[in-house]
C-alpha cells in the first residue's frame, strides 16, 4: 500500500515535469530572447515569478529549463542504456579473454573524468543540447555496462538458465526470457539514479559553457546565474533548485515503484 | 546397447587439477544408477560433463556416449539434439532451478513448446496434467516459485524435467534442500514416475539411505575416484574400504533415526 503511494507520488511529480515540458513547446509567457522586464523584478502579475538581471522572465525560463532536463536526462539515459547495456550482454555472455578485456576497458572508461570527454565531445561537435547528451550518455553507458555485466553473469550462472540450455532453448530466448527480465528490476532503479545524474552533470557543463547554448538556459545554468543575487532575489534560485528536485525524486520514485512492479517477488513485501 | 555409456571420464581444470579421475559405468535403457560420494567428490560435475555442461574453465576427456552419441567434443547444436529429449536434469537447489521471475506454468511450458510444438489450448491442457503428473494443484501454474514450497518447486523442477519424455532423468541430488518429510515424499514421486514412464535413473546424492530408496546398483565416489561398484545390498554388507565404511555408518545412523530399514 506504502508502496503504491510512492508510485503515484513519483508519476504525479514526474508528470507534472514532462507537462511543463511540453508545454514549453507550444506556449511560454514570453519569448525565450525577450529582455523587456525590469531587472531583478519581484513576482508580480506581469511576470509571475519575477525576472532575472537582464530582465528575462524567470517563469520562461524555468519552462524551458524543464524542456531540457527532461531531454538531457531521456537523452542520456537512453543512450547509455542502449550503449552500456549492449557492451555489458556482451561482456556477460562472452568467452573469458573477451570478457577481460571489455572488463578493463570499461574500468578505463569510467575513470576517464566526465569533464574531459564532454570536452571532447564540444570539440568535436561544437556546444549543443545533442553534444551535452551525448557526453553524459557515454560517460553512463561504461557505469551501465559494468552493472549489466555483472548483474548478467549472476543471471547466466543460475541453474535455471543451464536449464534452459540443457533443453535446447536458444541464447537469444535465454536472454529476452530470463536474463532481461531478470536483470531489469535492479537496472530500472540504477537507471532512475542515472537520470537524476545526468540533470545534474548537465548544469555543471552548462556553468562551463560546454551546454546548450543561451537563451535556452537549462536549471543548471539558472541556479549558477542566480548566485550573485542569491540574497537580493533567492526566488531566482529557489525556483530551479526546487524543480531540479522534484524531477530527481519523482524519477526515483517512479522507477522504485515500477521495479515492484516488475519484480513479483517484492510485491506484498515492506 | 546401454543408454549412457562412460568410459574413463576425467575432469581436469585449466591448471591441471583433475577433479573427476578415469570414471567408468554404464546405465542401461530403464535401469537406475546411485552415484553417491561425500561433498566435494565431483557427483555434480560427473552429472554435467555427462550432458556436456561442464562450466567454463573444466576441461573432460574420455568416452561419453549417451544413446550412443558421443557428448565430449560434440558441439552444441548436437548436444540440444539429446537434452531434454534423451537426458533431463533435476538440479539440487530448485530455488536456482526456476526462474523467479517466471510464473510456474510458463516454465512448465517452455519444453513442451519447444519439444512437443503445443500452442495455446493444448499447451494449457499439457501444462495442467504435467503438474497433475506431479501432484502440484492446478493454481500453481499461476504463482511465482517463491510463492510455493520447497517441496513444490522441486516437483515443478522435476516436471520441467519430465516434459519432453526423457529417455534417462539425471537427479542431483534433488531433495537434499528439503524438509525430511518432504524429501520422502519427493523420492517417492520421483520413484514412481521413473518406473511408469520405463525411464533409465542417474541419481546423485552423498545419502546412502536416499540413494537406496530408488536404486540397487551404485558407484561409490571418492575425490573424483570410483572406489566401489556394484550392488547396494552387497557394499551395506561388506564396505570394504574405510571411506565406504564411513558412508555407510552415517547412513545407517540417519536412517535409524528416520526409523528406516537399512
Ligand atoms: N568450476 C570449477 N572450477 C574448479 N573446481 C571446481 C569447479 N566446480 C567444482 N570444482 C571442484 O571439483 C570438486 C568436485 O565438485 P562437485 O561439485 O562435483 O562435488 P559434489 O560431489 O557434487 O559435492 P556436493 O555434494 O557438495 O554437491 C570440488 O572439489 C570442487 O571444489
Ligand atoms: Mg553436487
Amino acid at each position: 500500500m506504502r508502496r503504491r503511494v510512492f508510485l503515484i507520488a513519483g508519476i504525479v511529480l514526474v508528470a507534472l515535469v514532462v507537462g511543463i515540458a511540453l508545454v514549453s513547446l507550444f506556449w511560454t509567457p514570453f519569448p525565450a530572447a525577450d529582455t523587456t522586464g525590469g531587472r531583478l523584478e519581484g513576482p508580480g502579475a506581469h511576470h509571475l515569478l519575477g525576472t532575472d538581471k537582464l530582465g528575462r522572465d524567470l517563469l520562461t525560463r524555468l519552462m524551458i529549463g524543464a524542456r531540457i532536463a527532461v531531454a538531457v536526462g531521456l537523452g542520456a539515459v537512453a543512450l547509455g542504456a542502449v550503449v552500456g547495456g549492449v557492451a555489458g550482454l556482451l561482456a556477460g555472455f562472452a568467452n573469458r579473454w573477451l570478457d577481460d578485456t571489455l572488463a578493463a576497458l570499461l574500468d578505463i572508461l569510467i575513470a576517464f573524468p566526465t569533464l574531459l570527454l564532454a570536452m571532447l565531445v564540444v570539440a568535436a561537435r561544437g556546444a549543443s543540447l545533442g553534444s551535452a547528451i551525448v557526453a553524459i550518455g557515454l560517460a553512463m553507458s561504461a557505469i551501465v555496462a559494468r552493472l549489466t555485466r555483472v548483474l548478467v553473469k549472476r543471471v547466466l550462472a543460475m541453474d535455471y538458465v543451464t536449464l534452459a540450455r540443457t533443453s535446447g532453448v536458444s541464447w537469444p530466448r535465454i536472454v529476452t526470457a530470463h536474463v532481461l527480465p531478470n536483470i531489469w528490476p535492479t537496472m530500472a532503479v540504477n537507471l532512475a539514479l542515472q537520470f537524476g545524474l545526468a540533470v545534474l552533470a548537465e548544469a555543471s557543463l552548462s556553468y562551463l559553457g560546454l551546454g546548450p547554448p543561451p537563451p535556452n538556459a537549462s536549471w543548471g545554468r539558472l541556479l549558477q546565474e542566480a548566485q550573485s543575487t542569491v540574497l537580493t532575489a533567492p526566488i531566482g534560485a529557489i525556483a530551479p533548485g526546487v524543480l531540479l528536485v522534484v524531477l530527481v525524486v519523482g524519477v526515483n520514485l517512479l522507477a522504485d515503484g515500477l521495479r515492484d512492479v516488475a519484480d513479483p517477488t517484492r510485491r506484498g513485501h515492506r | 546397447m546401454s543408454l549412457l555409456t562412460v568410459s574413463d571420464l576425467t575432469v581436469s581444470t585449466a591448471d591441471g587439477r583433475t577433479l573427476v579421475d578415469g570414471l567408468s559405468f554404464s546405465i542401461a535403457k530403464g535401469h537406475r544408477l546411485g552415484l553417491i560420494g561425500e561433498s566435494g567428490s565431483g557427483k555434480s560435475l560427473t552429472a554435467l560433463a555427462v550432458t556436456g555442461l561442464l562450466p567454463p574453465g573444466l576441461r573432460a576427456s574420455g568416452t561419453v556416449l549417451l544413446d550412443g552419441t558421443p557428448v565430449i567434443g560434440a558441439n552444441e547444436r548436437s548436444l540440444n539434439r539429446l537434452r531434454g529429449r534423451v537426458a533431463a536434469v533435476v538440479f539440487q537447489e530448485p530455488s536456482t532451478a526456476l526462474d523467479p521471475l517466471m510464473r510456474l506454468g510458463n516454465q512448465v511450458a517452455e519444453p513442451l513448446r519447444r519439444h512437443q510444438g503445443l500452442r495455446g489450448a493444448a499447451l494449457r491442457a499439457a501444462v495442467a496434467s504435467a503438474l497433475e503428473e506431479v501432484a502440484l494443484p492446478a493454481r500453481v501454474a499461476h504463482a511465482y516459485p517463491h510463492e510455493v514450497s520447497g517441496g513444490q518447486r522441486q516437483r515443478a523442477a522435476i516436471a520441467m524435467a519430465l516434459a519432453c519424455r526423457p529417455a534417462l532423468l539425471i537427479a542431483d541430488e534433488p531433495t537434499t534442500a528439503l524438509d525430511v518429510t518432504v524429501q520422502a515424499e519427493v523420492l517417492a514421486l520421483l520413484d514412481r514416475l521413473v518406473a511408469a514412464h520405463d525411464m533409465a535413473l542417474l541419481f546423485v546424492s552423498h545419502d546412502l539411505a536416499v540413494v537406496g530408496k530408488v536404486t540397487d546398483e551404485v558407484v561409490v565416489l571418492s575425490s573424483g575416484r570410483a572406489v566401489r561398484t556394484g550392488p547396494l545390498r552387497a557394499i551395506l554388507a561388506d564396505p570394504q574400504d574405510d571411506y565406504t565404511a564411513a558412508l555407510v555408518a552415517s547412513a545407517r545412523r540417519l536412517d535409524e533415526a528416520l526409523g528406516g530399514a537399512l
